[in-house]
């Protein structure tokens, strides 16, 4: 199939940045989207033009490295699907693709889709730990988890950090990530000496970042790639309430 | 006593070493002209005694750093995965000044993320006769008697604290009802000493390490620099003393010096082009600290995973896996007739190959991986694969949805069909999958010691990225095991034996520091001013596809000397014809890409010579000439039990020969009929 791409491009931060199209043809079904996008590198290389910088890594869905804004969706319209999950077949020839990067304040853009999301990790270093040095750990079988806690604790740390929550909220938002990680760690019985201080910081730390608020529009779960659920923001509001109210 | 031993063993290996050399009269002049044969090497940091007794041994002869000075002493991890990540945290918390870097924007994102299986560990707690005795046995075992006793032992003792360790960090486990682990079993043992978190195991412990290391940011002992990639190691004195590194985003080359560096950067599998490795997985740190004096221990050491979604055309851009567990109720087949192109379902029952319940009888569909990788190979050779180019296999879901409904087929693989079709477009329940094989793990590496230091005193390997502890074939969920026991248990220790000394390394010297920047800025400003007409992708696929037809499943003296003659002709045209577009300055994917490939091209020449002077065929290295009359692996316990640890020289490499001694252990030949 043959497609019409229109592309952000940017030379870099201080850039104004704009959209430029291009035309890909014999496009397989069978390509990823980022497959799709190698072969209009590979052209643009050999026509000495700048290829479109994008980030990606693993390209099977959870490195979270990956990550555009396809015909105005986050990863695109496929539910529950990374950019580089989503494959060509679900597009048709003489379509007009727009691909942007994520836009949120606190996710300036590096070069064309490739944004800086360093202010994940500073939300991390606020508390999205257990403090437990190498070595000190108990036996694993000392404190048994009933399985019901387990698995909802696993559902939550599946975030893998794409940053696709912030790019879809109309608050530029990032309570959807940093809820994960505090829902995880609070329905632990390990994660509980440290359940309060980490709710706390890690808000604060959000707030610092200059992500806003949550309005409760839920963009964000829809459009997640691992289905991190909308009720993990409750339960972030709880902890911090309870925290902040001491 | 120990001294005593020790002599013993170099005279037997020097007595051993004369009869070798004569007995491969035949073998050594065919490879006249790749290599050299140089002294033996061998592990000096390992107590002799009982094997239970040594890593304690180790631990308590081990010199220690008093917390005062661990604060003056700067140690470099090059790379966040298990290993790496692990590593950084833990040498932060004991007080070292840390800096780790890592190609990716964020720590979390290292290829370790990707693992699905689970991590072993002799817990025991099934009650089924598992020990650490066992896990030992079984890991020696399975990696073909090609891995190092002592070794491998620790990694199974140290295998139970890392489950307390994850457990207490939070990683959430699955559980069974009753609050307790779960665990199952996996590839080729009999206990169930498998842990695991969905088909998100590697995920999760990557997260724990993480965060681990985040809370080390926060304290202020670790410095993270992401979207850094080291180009070059710092040698100074005899010792490691740094690295130089390009900051992706400015495009400035940075220096950066430390005590001791620690590479932590996973395996080369990326050489073959497609494989299940991250786009980004490459040999560089590695490969430049091979070139400074780090020997090269078994680069000819592939794993090859059976059960991969097969190519579906020039663009593709690498391969995903799908659980081995498809195979305890899929069954492979491809058509008798050679191209045979009716859609699977035309295809009449007697005109079906159910090609490993023919060969295997006794074990079907569930050989090992690298015997059902060989036989798939085989059977598309000639010209009986399906699919596109011919390249894959089916794996077919009908006799196990008659027999067990669809709805219980679901349950137990509905994740992995969905994963197929989101990738293939295919729906399994009605089709069946098409598999082939790829490239999943390299158990070579950097050779190291004991104390998993490096032939460079201050460059120490962990992870994949060392050549140790899986020998010739790595048991499934033995990487996340290994990355974490070197992260967080082995190395933090060992290290500070080294460290103990560092008031005597003396100052870095200028030039040292000098040349290793200009060998950097040297090769980005050759790969910008080459200009030619092809990029750097393609000929990396040129180069897998070289890799892949030649080192692959299956090698041959033939193949390999082929592999041999045009790895050097496309690099050379590489050199001369690539095309890298923009510059130096800023955010280059091309240029970063174009660096890499460069540095695939002289190890994947390396390979090729590993895997042409070993001409016996063990684990994951299948010799078409060795082979029993069955078509089976065939060992040559007598000329090839060692470690090829391969020195880099300007005149090509010189190999030294590590023995292996098995005292406990009984070398034996496997057999799957």
């Amino acid at each position: 199939m043959n497609l019409t791409l229109k592309i952000w491009r940017q030379k870099g931060s201080s850039d104004k940045g704009r959209m430029v199209t291009y035309r890909v043809e014999d496009v397989s079904p069978d390509m990823s989207f980022l497959e799709m996008l190698d072969v209009l590198n590979e052209r643009l290389i050999l026509e000495g033009d700048d290829p479109v910088a994008f980030d990606h890594d693993c390209r099977e869905g959870i490195c979270g490295m990956c990550g555009m804004v396809i015909n105005g969706v986050a990863h695109g319209e496929q539910k529950l699907t990374t950019t580089c999950q989503l494959h060509m077949r679900h597009f048709k020839d003489g379509d007009v693709i727009t691909i942007e990067p994520w836009r949120a304040a606190a996710f300036p853009v590096i070069k064309d889709l490739v944004v800086d999301r360093s202010a994940f990790d500073r939300i991390i270093q606020a508390g999205g730990f257990i403090s437990v040095p190498a070595g000190s750990a108990p036996e694993a079988h000392s404190v048994p988890v009933p399985k019901a806690d387990a698995d909802a604790a696993f559902d939550a740390a599946t975030c893998i950090g794409c940053g696709a929550c912030v790019a879809a909220c109309p608050n530029g938002s990032a309570s959807l990530f940093t809820a994960a990680k505090i829902t995880h760690l609070s329905l632990l019985p390990q994660g509980q000496p440290e359940r309060e201080s980490r709710a706390r910081a890690m808000v604060e730390q959000m707030d610092a970042e200059g992500f806003g608020g949550c309005t409760n529009t839920g963009e964000c779960t829809a459009v997640c790639p691992k289905g991190i659920p909308f009720d993990t923001i409750a339960q972030m509001n709880a902890d911090y309430l309870k925290a902040a109210s001491k | 006593m120990k001294f005593r031993r020790r002599a013993q063993q170099e005279n037997q290996h020097e007595n051993r070493q004369e009869s070798r050399q004569e007995s491969r009269g035949t073998a050594e002049p065919a490879i006249v002209g790749h290599y050299r044969v140089g002294e033996p090497i061998q592990d000096t940091k390992a107590p002799a005694g009982p094997i239970e007794d040594r890593w304690d041994k180790r631990r308590f002869q081990a010199k220690l750093v008093n917390p005062v000075n661990k604060r003056k002493l700067t140690v470099i991890v090059v790379g966040t995965g298990l290993a790496g990540g692990s590593a950084a945290a833990t040498l932060g918390e004991l007080g070292y000044k840390v800096k780790s870097f890592c190609y990716q924007d964020s720590p979390r994102r290292a290829h370790s993320i990707a693992a699905q299986g689970g991590i072993n560990a002799a817990k025991n707690y099934r009650g089924d006769g598992d020990s650490i005795y066992r896990l030992f046995y079984d890991t020696v075992k399975g990696g073909d008697y090609r891995a190092r006793e002592s070794n491998v032992y620790r990694l199974a003792q140290v295998s139970v604290n890392i489950i307390d360790q994850a457990v207490a960090q939070g990683v959430p486990f699955a559980r069974e009802y009753g609050g307790l682990l779960d665990t199952r079993s996996f590839g080729g043992t009999q206990v169930s000493r498998t842990f695991y978190a969905r088909g998100q195991t590697g995920q999760q412990l990557l997260l724990g390490a993480y965060q681990a290391l985040e809370r080390q940011v926060a304290a202020g002992n670790v410095e993270v620099h992401t979207r850094h990639e080291m180009l070059e190691l710092i040698v100074s004195g005899g010792r490691a003393r740094g690295i130089v590194v390009r900051d992706m985003v400015t495009g400035e080359i940075e220096t950066h010096l430390a005590d001791a560096v620690v590479l932590a950067s996973g395996g080369y599998g990326n050489v073959f082009y497609l494989s299940t490795n991250a786009k980004g997985c490459n040999t560089t740190a590695i490969w430049r600290a091979h070139k400074k004096g780090a020997y090269f221990g078994n680069p000819c050491y592939t794993q090859i995973h059976p059960t991969c979604i097969p190519q579906s055309g020039d663009h593709q851009s690498k391969l995903t896996l799908m659980s081995e567990s498809l195979r305890n109720d899929g069954r492979v087949w491809v058509p008798k007739r050679k191209g045979d192109n009716r859609a699977p379902g035309d295809i009449p029952e007697d005109e079906r190959d159910y090609y490993l319940e023919r060969i295997y009888p006794a074990f079907g569909n569930l050989v090992p991986r690298d015997i059902a990788s060989r036989a798939a190979k085989n059977v598309c050779d000639e010209g009986r694969g399906v699919g596109p180019g011919g390249l894959g296999v089916y794996l077919d879901f009908a006799d196990a949805i008659r027999r067990m409904g669809r709805e219980a087929v679901e349950k137990k693989y509905g994740n992995l069909f969905e994963m197929y079709e989101r990738i293939t477009g295919e729906n399994p329940y009605e089709v069946p999958m098409r598999i082939y094989p790829a490239v999943h793990y390299t158990m070579g590496g950097l050779w190291v010691d004991y104390d998993l230091q490096s032939t460079i005193p201050g460059l120490f390997v962990i992870g994949e990225a060392n050549f140790s502890d899986h020998g010739a074939n790595r048991l499934g969920a033995s990487a996340l095991m290994q990355g974490l026991a070197d992260g967080y248990f082995v190395l933090p220790t060992t290290i500070g034996d080294y460290l103990a000394g560092a008031g005597s390394f003396g100052p870095v010297e200028d030039a040292d520091v000098a040349e290793a920047r200009k060998a950097v800025q040297d090769k980005i400003d050759k790969l910008l001013s080459v200009n030619g007409n092809r990029t750097a992708d393609s000929y990396h696929r040129e180069l897998g596809r070289i890799m892949w037809d030649y080192c692959g499943m299956e090698r041959t003296e033939e193949s390999l000397r082929k592999a041999l003659e045009r790895i050097p002709e496309l690099r050379e045209e590489f050199w001369n014809n690539v095309k890298v577009p923009g510059d130096a300055e800023g955010l280059n994917q091309a240029l970063e890409r174009a660096g890499r490939v460069a540095d695939f091209f002289e190890l994947a020449e390396l390979m090729c010579i590993d895997a042409l002077h070993r001409t016996e065929s063990c684990g994951g290295h299948f010799r078409a000439e060795s082979q029993d009359e069955d078509g089976e692996a065939l060992r040559d316990d007598e000329h090839f039990a060692y470690v090829a640890a391969w020195e880099w020289t300007p005149e090509g490499p010189v190999l030294h020969k590590e023995e292996l001694n098995y005292e406990y252990v009984k070398m034996t030949q496997r057999s799957y009929k």
